[in-house]
């Protein structure tokens, strides 16, 4: 069976600066991946490698056995893989709901249509409201997006990434930032949302992590150093040197509960 | 016409209830008024001028809705929209004269149409420059495509009719039901028609799915890159669009004015429209139309006036851009929460001190203005000089002192009401937000 996403000998150079060293990744179909790495280990910009926010410097990545490396965001959109932001990126001045049917319409075939009314395409309503519903922000429907609490807004950025429909969904950070039972609230958010789905997650918590993947990737200066599930990880000498030991533990106990 | 940032009410309804729910009947209200207000106003200013003023308001309403369908809607800030009004124009105005020598036939109701088709043409020839940016670059591009065809227009003259323009004659043809478009008034019908048909649809637009992903490439073009949209694809699409209605505008200006020139696609027009949607507000889908309307009563009532109309024009822009930068529109709106609640009778004192002192602070500028033209610029004529049945010398000692006399005045007078305002607001705001539903 082809891999989901297929990143090999993946590189990033940023002027003289080598961002991504040669990346090897291999993610089957609907398995949660998790990427893991100390600040500046590349791990977002894999995200925007893959997702088409800038271009590889050389390797490839396939999407589902298909080159997609280098390609624009919206067309890597529409072969079926949608991301979230670190930092959140949603359409301030758009509602809730407005948010979400902007997110839904191009998967719809709408395309570009004008001449189509909204309020007359019931499978955009009913898709946007069953997106609302899955990230509980029903009460919120009608309020401008700027205008909700900074959970709110993380939530509604999962909501805008998984409303296409997309079968492999890419989260950057998806609980930075976020209290503790936020958080927890995020990773059910996560868990329901990308059912039989493909997920590749960039997350520091690693109690998110460890709760969440299927498998764990570290990436440290630019190169996948293991690759493997959460318990070898967590056992794995070369993970600790590169975590200097303490912090992988103590978080991994604290999110096994 | 409703506002356009939370347009999702349709939504609010359940599914059943379509044609007969409260919004839909408020929707065909506003409508209907709108129709209505257009069809009776020049049995009311029925003189020459005012349906002259009727007429221009129209044409300017429709090209303000159409800038701001890029400004409003889609972020784009444009220096060069006069290009596609004003392109639409020559084309229209070619056929309209090929008509006249009765090379072709073509009615001249629909010469609009000809107008937009011209617009639109445009919009896809030099939409496909401009959109290839966003922001600032794009704005650049307009500036730099408004100031070419500009130069263009004297480098072809048989096309452009060089300096003084192209003229025509807008009565040809045979007359339709008695119509020959002779009269002033028939060219006011026909202008409001044409401006209803592009308001519905201009306004249909905002509801289309185009509509909706302008406003998120607007509010965020990465994001919508990244939900599957082409932004530059939708940033050309609304262009071509918008330059369609622009040039509808420019095809009934041929019609009222039967003249085209240089001017109608140079940069002055360019910075009317943009100041037109400003003042009236990008925000919500009638602010232009209110801008339009304001714009017209500068540039048409109030130079007939004065010569410092010009002057008084970019006062009031910069005023507006400076303390109330979502326009008319949006001081409007504002007060829409209060009505719904029956709480703006509260702030009505503090708005009628407002409005006091503003007059005040009125008169002090008109008379200083006026006084300070009479002396530089008309002194030639002797300086004695009449203001709303007031003769006197501008070089004496006495208005002035009046002037200075009215400032101070109007300026405490500001200062108490913009407190009182601010009192009455916030009183108001607490009692709203305390549960006084």
């Amino acid at each position: 069976m082809t891999a989901a996403l297929e990143l090999s000998e993946l590189t990033k150079n940023f002027g003289q600066t080598e961002i991504i060293r040669g990346v090897n990744l291999s993610i089957p179909k609907g398995e949660r991946h998790a990427l893991i790495g100390p600040n500046g280990a590349g791990k977002s910009t894999t995200f925007n490698l893959i997702s088409g926010r800038c271009a590889p410097s050389s390797g490839s990545v396939k999407l589902n056995g298909v080159e997609i490396g280098g390609l624009k965001p919206f067309v890597i959109n529409r072969m079926g893989l949608s991301r979230s932001f670190q930092i959140t990126n949603i359409f301030h001045r758009l509602s809730v709901f407005e948010n979400l049917r902007c997110a839904v319409l191009w998967s719809l075939g709408y395309k570009y249509s004008f001449w189509h009314r909204l309020a007359k395409l019931h499978d955009a309503r009913q898709r946007a409201e069953e997106v609302l519903e899955l990230i509980g922000l029903q009460r919120r429907s009608e309020t401008q997006a700027s205008l909700l609490t900074y959970a709110e807004q993380r939530a509604l950025e999962i909501g805008i990434t998984i409303a296409g429909g997309a079968e492999v969904i890419l989260l950057d950070e998806p609980t930075a930032g976020m209290s503790r039972s936020e958080s927890d609230q995020a990773v059910e958010l996560i868990r329901n949302v990308t059912v039989g789905k493909t997920l590749v997650m960039v997350e520091h918590d690693m109690g998110v992590v460890f709760g969440l993947a299927d498998r764990i990737s570290v990436l440290v200066y630019g190169e996948v150093i293991a690759t493997d599930t959460p318990e070898a990880i967590r056992n794995n000498s070369k993970v600790k040197e590169a975590y200097l030991g303490a912090s992988l533990d103590e978080s991994s106990t604290e999110g096994a509960h | 016409m409703k506002p356009t940032m939370r347009q999702s009410y349709e939504h609010a309804m359940a599914p059943g209830l379509t044609a007969a729910s409260p919004r839909h009947l408020a929707r065909y209200l506003i409508w209907g008024l709108t129709a209505l207000v257009m069809a009776v106003a020049p049995l009311i200013f029925s003189s020459g001028f005012a349906i002259t003023l009727l007429s221009q308001m129209g044409i300017m309403i429709i090209f303000a809705l159409s800038y701001n369908m890029l400004l409003g809607q889609s972020g784009m800030l444009s220096f060069g929209h006069a290009v596609y009004s004003g392109m639409g124009a020559f084309i229209a105005v070619h056929v309209l004269n090929q008509v006249g020598a009765g090379a072709l036939w073509f009615p001249v109701s629909l010469l609009p149409l000809v107008g937009g088709l011209g617009g639109a043409f445009f919009g896809i020839l030099f939409g496909y420059v401009t959109t290839r940016k966003a922001g600032t670059t794009f704005a650049m591009i307009t500036l730099g495509i408004g100031e070419m065809v500009f130069a263009s227009s004297l480098m072809f003259p048989d096309f452009f009719g060089g300096e003084g323009g192209i003229s025509t004659n807008r009565v040809v043809g045979n007359a339709v039901l008695g119509i020959t478009y002779g009269p002033g008034r028939q060219v006011y019908y026909l202008i409001a028609l044409w401006c209803l048909l592009s308001m519905v649809a201009m306004y249909a637009w905002t509801q289309t799915p185009l509509g909706r992903i302008a406003n998120a490439v607007r509010d965020n073009a990465e994001r919508a890159e990244f939900v599957g949209y082409n932004t530059q694809r939708v940033r050309y699409l609304v262009v071509i669009l918008s330059a369609f209605f622009a040039g509808i505008s420019g095809g009934l200006s041929v019609i009222n004015f039967e003249i085209v020139s240089a001017e109608n696609v140079g940069a002055v027009h360019s910075g009317s429209v943009l100041l037109a949607t400003f003042i009236g507000g990008g925000g919500f889908f009638f602010g232009p139309v209110i801008g339009a309307v304001v714009f017209v009563l500068f540039a048409v009532a109030l130079s007939s006036l004065t010569q410092a109309w010009l002057l008084y024009l970019g006062l009031f822009f910069v005023l507006m851009v400076m303390f109330v930068p979502g326009g008319v529109s949006s001081l409007l709106m504002k007060q829409v929460p209060l009505l719904a609640r029956r709480k703006l009778g509260r702030m009505l004192p503090s708005y009628s001190v407002a409005l006091g002192a503003g007059v005040v602070l009125l008169a002090a500028l008109i008379l200083t203005v006026e006084l300070t033209y009479k002396l530089q610029i008309d002194s030639d004529n002797g300086t004695g000089m009449t203001l709303v049945g007031f003769a006197f010398d501008a070089a004496s000692f006495k208005p002035w002192a009046v002037a200075v006399a009215l400032w101070l005045a109007g300026a405490l007078a500001w200062r108490a009401a913009v407190a009182r305002v601010h009192q009455a607001w916030d009183a108001v705001q607490a009692e709203m937000a305390g549960g006084g539903v």
